[in-house]
């Protein structure tokens, strides 16, 4: 494999082609839910639904969880973890509330102050002791 | 002929298109975002273009993760705004110019960019809200003022084709453009940015020094911003800021010396900085 100089930022996934084959069929899944009708199926069973894709037991029990972070640790993609959010009335801003830990209004209010600042925040080993 | 006579650089953060929708931008939190559109609408109202080539990203709408082309140029006749899960945006639909849309695919692929061609595409707000932005508020039973070039780039799944990828293929876009014998204004649109990241433990990152640098590099040194590596988007502008690399394709389109008629950026809108810039070719 070729060497990930982007593998030393912290906080961040780099979805890649390796994070992408792990990731597909629960990324598809969450890209399925774009659709309404779709969406109304998932709501009236969401185990029924999930078994048409064929993810790991670790990412669908992340899916029934609802646990974001550790979607995107077993290969899932905002840009596709934020449609099941959205079917749950998550707006990107609230799921990146959920994401940092911060909570809703802390990170609100950070992004209004100017969001987080890049000082600190480029290479894993500044996040070490913290 | 046809020819490229301007650029322009915008944001297409989706809560920009929700503000318009739900006509909320004179609220305290909208206002500064939209007060630097006034200019680039009265702008784009006096010139007019009869096409906008607008290079944009696709969030996972028209392509999942079953299909990720790297350059996909659309050439059907219309584009439907998408359901993105709340419902497709109430504007119009996207019209194309298709007889000149199959020229440039056709001129790509001859000039060794191996486009993917779409005959069949919906859109997402990757390419109507940097439309929102420029031309202000449209319903879905009016039309756009001009007609658009949909082309989209594949950002979401790394690698995004290079910063200087790009710039070549906007200078391959400009030969496509100006050996089209019809007599048209074309204008040329990069979307997306500036910093932010949307996902995991670092959501929220914002840089403005980096955000400027490149800005005021697009005028400047253009070549030298093109050849910027991806781990240096990633890293200073954010997972998601490295959709900047499609700027280039803007840039590479117009003459080596550009004149900067308008900026403005603000922090923040949703997760993201807003950046917008118009630039004009010197030899208009």
């Amino acid at each position: 494999m070729t060497n990930k100089d982007y593998e030393d930022i912290p906080g961040t996934f780099v979805f890649d082609a390796d994070r992408s084959r792990e990731g597909y069929h629960l990324n598809q899944f969450c890209i399925s839910l774009r659709l309404q009708k779709n969406r109304d199926v998932f709501k009236v069973g969401e185990e029924a639904y999930l078994d048409k894709f064929p993810m790991t037991a670790m990412q669908r029990a992340a899916v029934l969880a609802r646990d974001w972070n550790r979607l995107l640790e077993l290969g899932g993609n905002i840009y596709y973890t934020s449609k099941l959010a959205a079917n749950d009335g998550i707006n990107f801003q609230h799921l990146a509330g959920l994401m940092t830990g911060m909570g809703v209004e802390e990170y609100r209010k950070m992004m209004l102050n100017g969001g987080r600042s890049i000082d600190g925040n480029r290479y894993k080993s500044e996040w070490e002791n913290k | 002929m046809a020819r490229i006579t301007a650029g322009v650089g915008c944001s297409h953060v989706p809560a920009i298109g929700v503000a318009m929708d739900t006509g909320i931008t004179e609220q305290p939190y909208w206002q500064p975002v939209f007060k630097g559109f006034e200019f680039s609408r009265k702008w784009i109202a006096e010139k007019k273009p009869d096409v906008i080539f607008l290079v944009y990203n696709d969030h996972c709408t028209a392509f999942d993760a079953s299909c990720i082309p790297t350059f996909a140029l659309g050439a059907a006749a219309e584009f439907h705004p998408a359901d993105e899960g709340f419902g497709p945006r109430p504007v119009p639909v996207v019209k194309n110019h298709q007889k000149l849309a199959s020229h440039i695919a056709q001129s790509l692929i001859l000039d060794e960019f191996d486009l993917t061609i779409m005959n069949e595409m919906e859109v997402d707000h990757g390419l109507t809200v940097p439309l929102s932005i420029m031309y202000g508020e449209h319903g879905p039973d009016d039309d756009w003022p001009c007609l658009v070039i949909p082309l989209a780039v594949n950002v979401v799944q790394y690698p995004a084709p290079t910063g200087n990828r790009c710039f070549q293929l906007g200078k391959a876009v400009r030969r496509a453009v100006e050996s089209f014998p019809e007599d048209l204004n074309v204008m040329i649109f990069g979307t997306g940015g500036m910093s932010h990241q949307l996902q995991y433990k670092r959501a929220g990152l914002i840089n403005p020094e980096f955000d400027t640098m490149f800005l005021d590099q697009l005028t400047s040194d253009p070549v030298g911003l093109s050849k910027m590596p991806h781990v240096e988007y990633l890293r200073e502008a954010g997972s998601e800021g490295v959709e900047m690399v499609m700027w280039h394709v803007m840039r590479g389109a117009l003459d080596d010396e550009v004149t900067e008629i308008h900026r403005h950026y603000h922090v923040p809108a949703s997760n993201t900085a807003v950046g917008h810039i118009i630039l004009e070719n010197k030899t208009n």
